[in-house]
C-alpha cells in the first residue's frame, strides 16, 4: 500500500460533549493527525443512516461520531439513539462489505480532550491499516 | 445564489503559525459564490468586526463565514456583528480553525489542506442557511439556589438584596454548609460561626428569601427565563411552625447521646430528635426516622418522651413528603464538596488508630460547641507529640485526584497554630509535599506559624503504624535526602476536597458536564468561571473546583450579579434552532412522538398529522433524523445543510 496515503475522515461531533473535548485537546495542544474534518450537529442523534451513507459515499474512508456518555446526554437519551442506529448501520455496512470499523461511536465529555486526542490517534492508525475505503475504490473503477 | 463574505483570522499566530492564512484565501476565493474573502490578525477584535460589517454593505452580502476559533468561543460575538447591520444571525456560520486545527496539528501543509477542506464546508452551508427569527418571552423574576452552605447563602443574600425572589434548598435541616463546622478560618482566625450565623439569621429573615431545609431538588425542566422546579420537603416529624427550637425533647429522647453526630464527623452523640448544632437555621427540630424508636418500631415506651415533654405540640409522626413546585428565572448550582474519605488511604490507618484523625475532625475538637468543648483532648489525653500529614487525597493520581485541594496547606498551618496555642508545650511537626499558601496574607501567616515553632519539613508520609501501643509515622525527607520515623499522639491527616457525589443527581437533571476532576464544568475557565454551557444556570462556590472561603464568596457574589443581569431583562429570547413539521408532507405515523425525550410532539387528530410545541422543543434533532417521511426540519441542522457540508469537507 502506498505509505504516502493519508484517509479521511469525517466526524460528527455533539456540540455539547465531544465538540467541547475536541475544544479541549485544541486550547491544551494535544497533538493528533490532521486527517479528520469535523461537522458540528447539537446531538449526535440527528444523524441518520442517509447522512453517514453520504460520507462514505463521497469518499470518507470512516465515519466518527462522538457524543455524550450515557446518562450525561445534553437531550437526555439522544446517545442512545444514536447508538442503536450505529448499531444498526454497522452490520448493514459490513453487509455490502464496508468494513463495520470504518464507523466509529465514542463517548466522549467536555473534559476528555486527551481522550479525544487519543481517539483520533487510534483512530486513524486503525483505518491506515484497513486502507482505502473499499467504496471509494469502486467509485474510482467506475470512473 | 448566495453572496457569501468569508473571514479568516491569524488570532495573532495562533492560528497563522500553522495554518497558511493567504493560501486558504486563494483556495477560498476560487468558489464561486465567495464574493469576499478576507484575513486579518484578529478577527474578534473591534477592527475586525467593523471589517466584516462593511463588507456587508459593501458587498450586500447573504451570509457570513468566519474561519478562527470555536464557535463555543465566539459564535455569539459574531452573530451580534453581522445583526449589527441588519443581516440575520443565523446566516452566519463559522468554522473552527484554530481548537480544531491550528492547535492540534504541527504539519503546516496538511494542516492548511484542512483548515480549506473546513472553510469550504462551512461555506456550502452558509450557502443553505435560512434566517431564523426568535421570539422573546417572559422572565420568570426569581432564582433558585441549590445548596446552603456560605457559597448559597452568600449568593442568595446578594440576590434577593436586589429585589429578586429566591428559593433556597438545602439537604440538610439547616443551613450553614461545611463552614458551620469551621472553629476559626486562616489567616485571619476569624471565629467562623461569628462571621457565619449573622448572614444564616439574615437568610431566614430575608422576606424575599424562601428557606428550603431538609428538602431536595427532584426535578427541574424548562429552560433559561422559565425553569419548572420540583423540590421534595423530607418529612421532619416536627411543625415547623409550633416548633420553638427549645430543645426539651432532644434532653428527654430515649436515645439521648446514642445516636452518632453527622455535624460531629462522629465524635459526639446526639438524640434521635435533634438540631445539628445549636445554632442552627431554621432553629427546628428534626427526627431521623432511621433512628427513632417510635417511627422504626411503632413505639416508644409507654408514649414517646419527645410528644410528652413538647409544649407546643409539635411533634407529628404522621408527617410524610411533600412536593412543592414553582418557576424560576435562573439557576445557581453551590452544592459544595465532600472531606475526601481518609479509609482510601489504608497506609495511613485512619481505620486502626483512633489517634488519627482528619482535617474536619480536629476542627470539631477546636470547635467550642464540638465533642470537648474546644478542649484537644484525644481519646481522653491532651497529645504532646503532633503530626501532620498533608496532601491526603490531593495530587495523588493513586485515589483519582491529580488536583490541589487548595486550602490543606492552610489550614494545617491554621491547624498547627491553634494546637501549638492550645498546648504551648507540644511538638508539631507537618509533613508537606510543597507548601502552597498563595492567598492573601496567607504566606504571611506560613511564616507565623513557622515562627511560633511548628517544624515543617518537605517530603511526604509513607505510612502510619503502631507498635507497642504507640503510633509512628514514617516519612521522607526530600531536602536531607533521608528517610526518618516519629513518634505521635496525634496524628492529623490534611484530607483534601472531592466533588459531592450527591451533587451528581442535580448535575444530571441539569444536564452540567463535569471537569476531569469531577467538579462542575464552567463555560469557560478564564472568562465565564461561574457560567455553565446551560442558560440560566450558575456556578457557586466548591461545586466547581476546591476553594477557599474568600474565593468561594467571590464566586458567589458574582453568580447572584449574572442572575440579576438575567432577571433584570423584561424577555429572554428562544433559541430558534428546533424542528418544524411539514404538515403536506407527514403521514401522522407517530415516529418522531416515540422518540422526543421533551413530549414537545403532539398528534393533531383533526389534521391527521404531528404538531411540535415550540416551546418544549429545545433541537436536539434526533426526531427529523428518523422522520420515515422527511417531513420534520430540523432548522439551523437540515440534512440538505449537513450534506452540503460532508460534500464539501471530503
Amino acid at each position: 500500500m502506498d505509505s504516502e496515503w493519508e484517509p479521511k475522515i469525517v466526524g460528527f461531533l455533539c456540540n455539547w460533549c465531544c465538540y467541547a473535548g475536541a475544544d479541549m485537546a485544541g486550547t491544551s495542544r494535544m497533538q493528533y493527525p490532521p486527517n479528520i474534518r469535523v461537522i458540528r450537529v447539537m446531538c449526535s442523534s440527528r444523524l441518520n443512516a442517509e447522512m453517514i451513507i453520504k460520507a462514505f459515499q463521497a469518499g470518507a474512508d470512516a465515519v466518527f461520531i462522538g457524543g455524550c456518555h450515557p446518562g450525561d446526554c445534553h437531550y437526555v437519551d439522544g446517545n442512545y439513539r444514536t447508538k442503536k442506529r450505529v448499531d444498526v448501520l454497522k452490520r448493514l455496512i459490513g453487509y455490502v462489505g464496508i468494513e463495520p470499523e470504518r464507523l466509529r461511536l465514542e463517548w466522549i465529555s467536555a473534559a476528555e480532550g486527551e481522550e479525544f486526542a487519543k481517539t483520533m490517534r487510534e483512530l486513524c492508525d486503525e483505518i491506515k491499516n484497513l486502507g482505502p475505503s473499499p467504496l471509494k475504490q469502486i467509485a474510482e473503477e467506475m470512473v | 445564489m448566495k453572496d457569501i463574505g468569508v473571514f479568516i483570522c491569524h488570532c495573532g499566530v495562533n492560528i497563522s503559525n500553522t495554518v497558511d492564512v493567504k493560501k486558504v484565501i486563494e483556495e477560498i476565493s476560487k468558489i464561486q459564490n465567495v464574493a469576499i474573502c478576507k484575513d486579518y490578525q484578529y478577527m474578534c477584535s473591534d477592527p475586525g468586526q467593523e471589517m466584516i460589517k462593511r463588507s456587508i454593505k459593501e458587498h450586500d452580502l447573504d451570509a457570513v463565514v468566519v474561519a478562527a476559533c470555536s464557535p463555543r468561543m465566539h459564535e455569539p460575538t459574531f452573530r451580534a456583528t453581522v445583526s449589527d447591520v441588519g443581516m440575520n444571525p443565523y446566516c452566519f456560520e463559522m468554522s473552527n480553525i484554530r481548537e480544531q486545527c491550528s492547535w492540534v496539528h504541527t504539519d503546516k501543509e496538511k494542516a492548511t489542506e484542512k483548515a480549506i477542506d473546513l472553510v469550504k464546508g462551512a461555506v456550502a452551508r452558509a450557502q443553505l442557511l435560512e434566517p431564523l427569527q426568535s421570539e422573546g418571552f417572559p422572565v420568570v423574576p426569581s432564582a433558585l439556589v441549590i445548596g446552603g452552605g456560605i457559597a448559597g447563602i452568600q449568593t442568595a443574600l446578594d440576590i434577593a438584596n436586589s429585589g429578586y425572589k429566591v428559593y433556597l434548598v438545602e439537604k440538610e435541616p439547616s443551613i450553614g454548609g461545611h463552614m458551620a463546622q469551621f472553629d476559626k478560618t486562616f489567616p485571619t482566625l476569624d471565629c467562623a460561626a461569628c462571621i457565619l450565623t449573622p448572614k444564616m439569621v439574615d437568610v431566614a429573615r430575608h422576606p424575599k428569601i424562601e428557606l428550603l431545609t431538609h428538602s431536595e431538588v427532584e426535578s427541574i425542566e424548562g429552560s433559561v427565563g422559565n425553569f419548572i422546579v420540583n423540590v421534595k420537603k423530607k418529612p421532619r416529624y416536627v411543625d415547623m411552625d409550633k416548633c420553638t427550637g427549645c430543645g426539651n425533647c432532644a434532653v428527654n429522647c430515649r436515645l439521648v447521646g446514642k445516636i452518632s453526630s453527622e455535624f460531629d464527623m462522629g465524635l459526639a452523640k446526639r438524640s434521635a430528635i435533634y438540631v445539628p448544632f445549636p445554632q442552627a437555621v431554621p432553629l427546628k427540630y428534626t427526627i431521623d426516622p432511621d433512628a427513632c424508636l417510635f417511627l422504626k418500631h411503632g413505639r416508644c415506651g409507654k408514649s414517646p418522651k419527645c410528644v410528652d415533654v413538647c409544649t407546643t405540640d409539635a411533634i407529628n409522626f404522621n408527617d410524610e413528603p411533600k412536593t412543592i413546585e414553582f418557576n424560576v428565572g435562573a439557576i445557581v448550582v453551590a452544592t459544595g464538596y465532600r472531606e475526601f474519605t481518609a479509609e482510601r488511604k489504608p497506609e495511613f490507618g485512619y481505620d486502626l488508630y483512633p489517634n488519627v484523625m482528619t482535617g474536619l475532625e480536629l476542627e470539631r475538637i477546636f470547635a467550642p460547641s464540638g465533642p470537648t468543648g474546644g478542649k484537644p483532648i484525644i481519646n481522653g489525653k491532651v497529645p504532646k507529640k503532633i503530626v501532620f500529614i498533608s496532601c491526603v487525597g490531593s495530587r495523588d493520581k493513586k485515589v483519582g485526584h491529580p488536583y490541589c485541594s487548595r486550602v490543606c496547606c492552610m489550614y494545617i498551618a491554621k491547624q498547627a497554630h491553634l494546637l501549638k496555642e492550645k498546648i504551648p508545650d507540644s511538638d508539631i511537626t507537618v509533613m508537606y509535599t510543597d507548601m502552597r499558601s498563595f492567598g492573601k496574607g496567607y504566606e504571611e501567616f506560613y511564616e507565623r506559624v513557622q515562627k511560633e515553632g511548628v517544624k515543617y519539613r518537605r517530603g511526604n508520609a509513607s505510612e502510619v503504624y503502631g507498635n507497642d501501643g504507640k503510633t509512628y509515622v514514617r516519612a521522607e525527607d526530600t531536602l536531607l535526602g533521608i528517610p526518618y520515623e516519629l513518634e505521635a499522639d496525634l496524628i492529623v491527616l490534611g484530607t483534601g476536597l472531592e466533588p459531592d457525589p450527591n451533587a451528581g443527581d442535580v448535575g444530571k437533571m441539569l444536564h452540567l458536564s463535569l471537569s476531569s476532576d469531577g467538579f462542575f464544568l464552567e463555560a469557560h475557565p478564564k472568562l465565564r468561571p461561574v457560567d455553565t454551557v446551560i442558560d440560566g444556570v450558575f456556578l457557586a462556590g466548591t461545586a466547581q473546583g476546591p476553594k477557599d472561603i474568600p474565593d468561594t464568596v467571590a464566586q458567589a457574589s458574582g453568580a447572584a450579579s449574572h442572575v440579576v443581569n438575567l432577571l433584570s431583562k423584561k424577555e429572554v429570547l428562544s433559541e430558534p434552532t428546533i424542528a418544524v413539521v411539514n404538515e403536506d408532507m407527514c403521514v401522522g405515523c407517530k415516529t418522531c412522538m416515540l422518540l422526543c425525550p421533551y413530549d414537545a410532539h403532539e398528534f393533531d387528530e383533526d389534521k391527521g398529522v404531528m404538531k411540535i410545541n415550540t416551546a418544549l422543543c429545545k433541537g436536539c434533532g434526533s426526531c427529523s433524523a428518523a422522520c420515515p417521511s422527511g417531513s420534520i426540519k430540523m432548522n439551523h441542522f437540515t440534512k440538505d445543510q449537513i450534506v452540503a457540508q460532508i460534500l464539501e469537507v471530503l
